[in-house]
């Protein structure tokens, strides 16, 4: 299944959920935002969100810029 | 009385706003943050990659800080709504810098569509402080739409070439009722001291204190610059003549010699 995660496709071996993407990508929940097909998705429902063949994930945070 | 100046509901002491690009470590960054004693901090919101580590940016910002996401990376109004929510979403602030710039040569803004995102933004509930170029009619057109402050730029992004744009941030501060402060281009403490001065409620510096030797040390100088720009404008700053005004007596010169007849 193919997703794409910041504007690259990926390939998933198996069905993921949005927590599952995150964990498995060593990133910290407390500090970063995602949005699936283009609608913010607060952290209560990473875990019930399955991802499915060309959905699209950003996951975004804050670095220095002016 | 403190000198405070209120936006969006807080009330900020310190009127020098701190940039966080391009410092050389976070650690370096929150030692100028710290130096300075800045009240207001800008960060960026970026697509999470491989690169990015496990630190945060967030966690080297000084407790009590408030953050303030640009929208860098926007070409167009949309894009601006879109980055500002994704900010929002973090849960650490309700504060967005608009930054819509299509001009990658002197990343001047898109005055327009920095109207369109601020109307969209503060309708939302968003403190709104749009980063734009000095023009009474756009600054007009950002009060009427709910802006917090306005931000004119005194010179292009990280040129450090100071307040090139003056006379026209001057008229914004006579006719504009919401703070008016100072974006980019500042490149030295007496260009931040300058636009105090003439009385701008605050300014926002990055790069000259980013790259600078001593970060710390030129936050420092910064904040001093403003704090003291700040007094100068508050006390009634003397306007400038054309002549000379001599600052001691005219009488009781040695060489005068009275004749008395």
């Amino acid at each position: 299944m193919n997703i794409k995660i910041n504007g690259k496709v990926e390939k998933l071996d198996r069905p993921s959920t949005v927590e599952a993407l995150v964990s498995g990508k060593g990133l910290c929940a407390d500090r970063i935002v995602i949005e699936h097909n283009r609608r913010i998705v607060p952290k209560e429902e990473w875990a019930g969100i399955i991802l499915r063949e060309d959905d699209s994930i950003e996951i975004v945070s804050f670095v220095g810029g002016g | 009385m403190t000198d405070t100046l209120e936006i969006g509901g807080r009330k900020i002491v310190n009127r020098l706003f701190i940039g966080t690009g391009k410092f050389a470590s976070y650690p370096v960054m929150r030692r100028a943050l710290e130096e300075s004693r800045a009240e207001v901090v800008t960060v960026a919101l970026r697509r999470v990659d491989s690169s990015s580590g496990t630190e945060n940016i967030l966690d080297y910002v000084p407790k009590g800080c408030i953050v303030m996401p640009n929208t860098s990376g926007a070409r167009n109004a949309d894009e601006a709504v879109r980055i500002a929510r994704l900010a929002r979403a973090s849960g650490s602030t309700e504060w967005i810098k608009i930054e819509v710039i299509q001009d990658n040569k002197y990343l001047l803004p898109d005055n327009l569509e920095t109207v369109k995102a601020t109307e969209i933004l503060a309708k939302e509930g968003f403190v709104v402080l749009p980063y734009m170029s000095p023009d009474l009619s756009m600054a007009r057109r950002l009060v009427d739409a709910g802006a917090a402050a306005v931000m004119p730029l005194g010179s292009p992004i990280g040129s450090n070439r100071g307040v090139k744009t003056r006379e026209l941030i001057e008229i914004l501060v006579r006719e504009i009722k919401i703070p008016v402060i100072v974006d980019a281009g500042l490149g030295a403490p007496s260009d931040a001291c300058e636009c105090m001065q003439f009385g701008c409620s605050a300014v926002l510096v990055n790069t000259a204190i980013a790259i600078a030797e001593d970060p710390a040390g030129m936050a420092k100088a910064f904040s001093d610059a403003v704090a003291a720009g700040r007094l100068a404008y508050r006390s009634g700053l003397p306007s400038a003549g054309t002549g000379a005004s001599a600052s001691s007596p005219l009488t009781g010169f040695l060489h005068e010699d009275s004749h008395r007849q």
